[in-house]
């Protein structure tokens, strides 16, 4: 879960430029978040198996899946987020993965590929590319200014407490457009099921909870948060861990003597999983192997991760990843804050429904 | 040329000069329509597309599935009406304050003699030639926290904490005002340097002063161009997402954005098309108005 609208733009253009014609032997299209892949490694894809390569990008989930279920999209690997790839499955979106054509599928994380198994029974449609979570990102001396020294910087208690974030009011306050996500927060920090299944629960203490934070809150809103952050134009954020650490490299080069943290909170957070899939109506299957299979290659793996900081399912491609990467916990958690990371599920239509109205109040403060 | 001119005129000709404007009434209004109508009557369902068949023919026998239950959904919950008034409401107060900023930079567009009117009309239409898009993006520097305004204002020592702009509702109606302006200023330009200034000399003749003059001769013979320019306002606005979303906060609430709830959020594209049928039908009542006074306009000319 990528977004990055500036961003968009510089890799809708290096996606132009690197399409250049080469010994073209096929075309694979591609449609992947935005700034999501290394520098170099569709030229090194196209080099490599003489396949030319038309890379568009998305940023948002919803995005891709209306177009998904519109049908005949002209793209041959999509790359949705778990939980969105669990319904399009059902919507009969994809087409089953011939493993034998990808070598490198052995070198996916095996406890990993059980964990996406509860969305994709067997792993028959889908590779994870990355992964990554949904935690707090903050200007640690702005947050400390208004909260004190006391404050619960490593827990949801600064952020999911009213009390604190009406204080946080004055330094600006965003939290994610995602429903789900900030649901699932919400009722994790209330000791219930992030993943509930029952509509009540999306109108009871979590709607309480969430609709006594929005006043405090600035802006509902998923890809502005990063600019933001990295202008101090808001103090703390509840994001996505790549986007956090791209307003920190942000916030670095303007050297604007902001200094950025992300955490994930020791109560534990949402765990998600992008995808690659391959649509049922791709015109070029065998070339969307290959591509896949190439992106899962440790080398290109370390590589992508490298550029974009988002840890990705190839343990041996750990080795080459810059230890600035591997060493920061809150990009490679450790086990114990692992065990405490949640997936997201697909819902019933009924409990999308109750908790996107239930979204629409406490956003417009109803 | 005037045998050719005539030979045009003549009866049972006619329905070559009337078939291109209906064709595109066709083709660009009544086709997509009926196309979201049709699926307003569908239920959702998760399979591609999303939602299910009209209709059935199996076995010889034709069966027919017209759901209502779309249209009966969006009256069991306030926020659909809610979000309609809200819309007009944004939409009326964007429309009256672009006439109240419009009408004098039309007036004084029509007014101007010679070259500077065409340098006028350029600056008028100069902006549209960056895109929307972009502007919209620039006006959230101006107006975030540590934006122009907010710099200056603290600069000078107006204010000593910065003005919350952004992300209010002040900011969604700038945007609106801005982006919409030159859709009032060309068709009343366009009416109002057509005025004949000899009734504005009788009226001088007649004792009547510059208030009098325009409340009682401008004003009126004016009134198709306001009435055109208001209504290229009004009719946008209502269905407006971008700029709500870009400049807007969590408490703006426009059918727009429910529109992209319905079909994104929820994938429940047969409310999302009940949304936007029950908007156009709503929308019918300003869009014939615009049409009749845009036809009494042609007349009038004839």
């Amino acid at each position: 879960m990528k977004t990055n609208s500036r961003r968009n733009i510089i890799a809708l253009f290096a996606g132009l430029m690197t399409a250049g014609p080469v010994l073209a032997e096929g075309t694979v299209n591609v449609y992947n978040w935005s700034d999501y892949i290394g520098d170099d490694v569709i030229a090194k894809f196209e080099a490599d198996s003489g396949v030319e390569v038309v890379y568009d990008v998305f940023d948002s989930n919803e995005v891709l899946e209306g177009k998904l279920l519109a049908g005949r999209t002209g793209y041959d690997v999509v790359v949705p987020s778990v939980e969105f790839m669990g319904r399009q499955i059902q919507a009969g979106i994809f087409q089953p993965l011939q493993k034998e054509k990808l070598s490198n599928y052995k070198e996916l994380d095996p406890a990993m590929m059980a964990t996406i198994a509860a969305v994709d029974p067997g792993n028959m449609y889908g590779i994870p590319y990355m992964w990554g979570t949904t935690g707090i990102g903050m200007i640690e001396d702005k947050v400390i200014a208004a909260l004190g020294p006391d404050a619960p910087l490593d827990s949801w208690d600064l952020v999911l407490d009213p009390e604190n974030l009406a204080k946080l009011k004055s330094c600006g306050v965003a939290f994610l457009d995602a429903p789900s996500e900030l649901f699932g927060a919400a009722l994790h920090y209330l000791g219930k099921d992030p993943n509930s299944q029952d509509p009540a629960d999306y109108q009871g203490e979590a709607k309480d909870l969430l609709k006594k934070l929005a006043p405090s809150v600035t802006y509902f809103h998923s890809s502005k948060y990063i600019d933001d952050l990295a202008a101090g134009e808001i103090c703390v954020a509840i994001g996505w861990s790549g986007d956090i650490a791209q307003a920190m490299v942000d916030a670095e080069e303007a050297e604007n003597g902001i200094e950025i943290t992300y955490v994930i909170p020791k109560e534990g957070a949402l765990q998600f999983f992008d995808i690659l899939a391959i649509p049922k109506d791709a015109g070029n299957v065998e070339e969307a192997h290959a591509f896949i299979d190439f992106l899962m290659q440790p080398a290109i793996a370390a590589e992508n991760t490298n550029y974009i900081w988002y840890p990705n399912p190839i343990p041996a491609s750990m080795p080459m990843i810059d230890a600035e990467i591997t060493g920061d916990p809150s990009i490679y958690p450790p086990p114990e804050i692992m065990a405490k990371l949640y997936v997201a599920k697909i819902n019933s239509p009924a409990v999308d429904r109750a908790m996107n109205r239930a979204w629409t109040d406490i956003k417009t403060g109803q | 040329m005037k045998p050719a001119g005539r030979r045009w005129r003549l009866p049972g000709q006619h329905w070559l000069l009337v078939i291109p404007p209906y064709l595109w009434l066709l083709l660009f209004f009544l086709a997509p329509f009926a196309i979201v109508f049709k699926i307003s009557l569908a239920e959702s369902t998760i399979a591609q597309p999303p939602y299910t068949a009209l209709y059935e023919y199996v076995n010889d026998v034709l069966t027919l599935r017209l759901s209502f239950s779309n249209y009966l959904f969006l009256l069991t919950d306030s926020l659909y009406f809610d979000a309609y008034v809200s819309s007009l409401r944004i939409a009326a107060i964007s429309t009256l304050i672009c006439l109240v900023i419009g009408y004098p930079i039309a007036y004084g567009i029509a007014r101007a003699q010679g070259p500077m009117q065409s340098l006028l009309l350029m600056l008028v239409v100069l902006p549209s030639w960056t895109s929307f898009l972009i502007r919209i993006y620039a006006w959230m520097g101006i107006l975030r926290n540590n934006g122009i305004i907010n710099t200056v204002l603290m600069a000078l020592g107006v204010v000593d904490e910065p003005v919350r702009m952004m992300n209010t509702e002040l900011a969604v109606y700038i945007g609106i005002v801005y982006t919409y302006l030159p859709f009032l200023v060309l068709p009343l330009y366009s009416n109002l340097v057509k005025l004949d200034n000899r009734l504005l000399e009788a009226a001088t003749d007649l004792g009547a002063g510059p208030v009098s003059r325009f409340l009682r001769i401008t004003l009126p013979l004016s009134m198709g161009g306001v009435i055109a320019g208001c209504m290229l306002v009004f009719i946008p606005v209502v269905g407006e997402f971008v700029i709500p979303e870009l400049l807007g906060g969590s408490e703006t609430l426009m059918i727009g954005k429910v529109l992209w709830g319905e079909f994104f959020n929820n994938r429940d594209w047969p409310v999302a098309s009940a949304v936007a049928t029950v908007m156009l039908v709503v929308l019918l009542i300003p869009i014939s108005l615009f049409h009749r006074y845009q036809f009494r306009e042609m007349e009038g000319e004839d």
